[in-house]
């Protein structure tokens, strides 16, 4: 019993410490620092009062309770996984949207400096000057 | 439609250097009256400089968007630029420009047409030619477009469109850049938007470079790839009123908001 009270405060404990050290060096986003943290302190809480997820089986009717562990610890990394895939197609709508912007942008610089240099190449001079 | 409306021909290019010249000098010389733009799609080759050799004006995205990120990159530009009818013509030369005067002169009309495109299958001289799977992939496409259009559409993934005021600022803000979203998603936005849609038989030529890639698998691939677009287009929510889209000008967009109806 006490191996796993000993496994669980070192796992949570790493998780802390890494989170610590990611928050101080400016490399974590505060919204998902304090995901982890509630991750890392479940799991510390677990460890320390083995009593909570015995008593939590019995509530739910689950027989072994390292089984109710499991589904939780799984539908958790599920879920962050979704959010994750989430974030992920936001980031990429963001970034066409800038890559849009800039080819847009790089077409108007053009523009502005055939215009400000008419002695140009004759053959680049769109035929409009809208 | 008013005599002469401001038209600007839309050109995706990805790695097209063989025929984006060709393709630019036909619309030239076949619709003197027009814009040209062609958006180089992240090519590693001289695409853009061969574009710009032929005359046109160039966008170039910094890395490979796709067909949809392209397109909308050039509706922004007409919605920019004031534009009244945003055209697309694809690069590979397939599309016949001579065409053009006539998908643009059905727009509006007494049913308020918004979105003409040009339709491969509907009859018009050669039949175009393709495999059994993408055939009936094509045609689950069709039949369902056509419900939601309450009109005959018989090529919903055809490239070749033209677009009013209207559907363009649609497209400028909500062109979707995932698989097939540029030809058949985007073609259910219109509609759900309240636009009116029509085609107009073409002609459709051989690819002047470049092959399609017709292999069994492939088409199986693209029957379910079309049918989960379709799906997702359907179920998804779209805006019933585009909102004016970032980077337009005030002046742009308040011009558009006076034509809503």
């Amino acid at each position: 019993m006490s191996s796993t009270v000993i496994l669980g405060i070192a796992g949570s404990a790493t998780v802390l410490v890494a989170l610590f050290e990611l928050m101080r060096r400016h490399r974590l986003r505060e919204k998902y620092a304090v995901l982890w943290f509630f991750v890392a302190l479940g799991v510390l809480l677990l460890a320390v009062f083995p009593g909570l997820l015995t008593g939590a089986a019995d509530l739910v009717g689950v027989e072994v309770p390292v089984n109710l562990l499991f589904f939780l610890a799984s539908l958790v990394l599920l879920v962050l996984t979704l959010q994750h895939s989430h974030e992920l197609g936001r980031l990429e709508e963001k970034t066409r949207t800038l890559a849009e912007e800039v080819a847009l942008l790089r077409l108007d610089l053009q523009r502005r400096e055939r215009r400000d240099r008419p002695d140009g190449p004759a053959e680049h001079t769109p035929r409009d000057g809208s | 439609m008013q005599p002469g409306p401001r038209v600007l021909v839309v050109i995706p290019a990805y790695n097209e250097q063989d025929t984006v010249g060709a393709t630019i000098a036909e619309i030239r010389a076949t619709n003197p009256g027009v814009d040209l733009l062609v958006v180089d799609d992240g090519s590693s080759d001289a695409t853009a400089a061969v574009a710009r050799e032929a005359g046109a004006e160039v966008a170039q995205l910094p890395f490979n968007l796709g067909v949809g990120g392209a397109m909308r990159t050039g509706y922004r530009h007409a919605v920019q630029g004031g534009y009244d009818v945003a055209v697309q013509i694809d690069a590979d030369g397939q599309h016949d420009p001579r065409y053009l005067p006539e998908l643009v002169a059905r727009l509006g009309g007494p049913e308020q047409v918004g979105l003409v495109i040009g339709a491969r299958f509907a009859g018009e001289g050669e039949p175009y030619r393709v495999g059994a799977m993408r055939a009936l992939a094509m045609k689950v496409l069709a039949r369902t477009l056509s419900r939601m259009a309450r009109t005959r559409l018989t090529d919903v993934t055809s490239g070749f469109r033209v677009a009013d005021r209207r559907t363009l600022t649609l497209f400028a803000a909500h062109y979707p850049a995932e698989y097939l979203g540029d030809t058949v998603e985007s073609t259910v936005i219109a509609i759900r938007a309240g636009c009116r849609v029509t085609q107009v038989p073409v002609q459709m030529r051989l690819r002047q470079g470049g092959v399609a890639s017709q292999t069994p698998f492939r088409a199986a691939l693209y029957l379910a790839r079309a049918v989960v677009a379709l799906s997702l287009a359907l179920v998804r929510r779209w805006p019933e009123t585009p909102p004016p889209p970032p980077g337009v000008r005030a002046e742009a967009a308040r011009v558009h908001r006076e034509e809503q109806p």
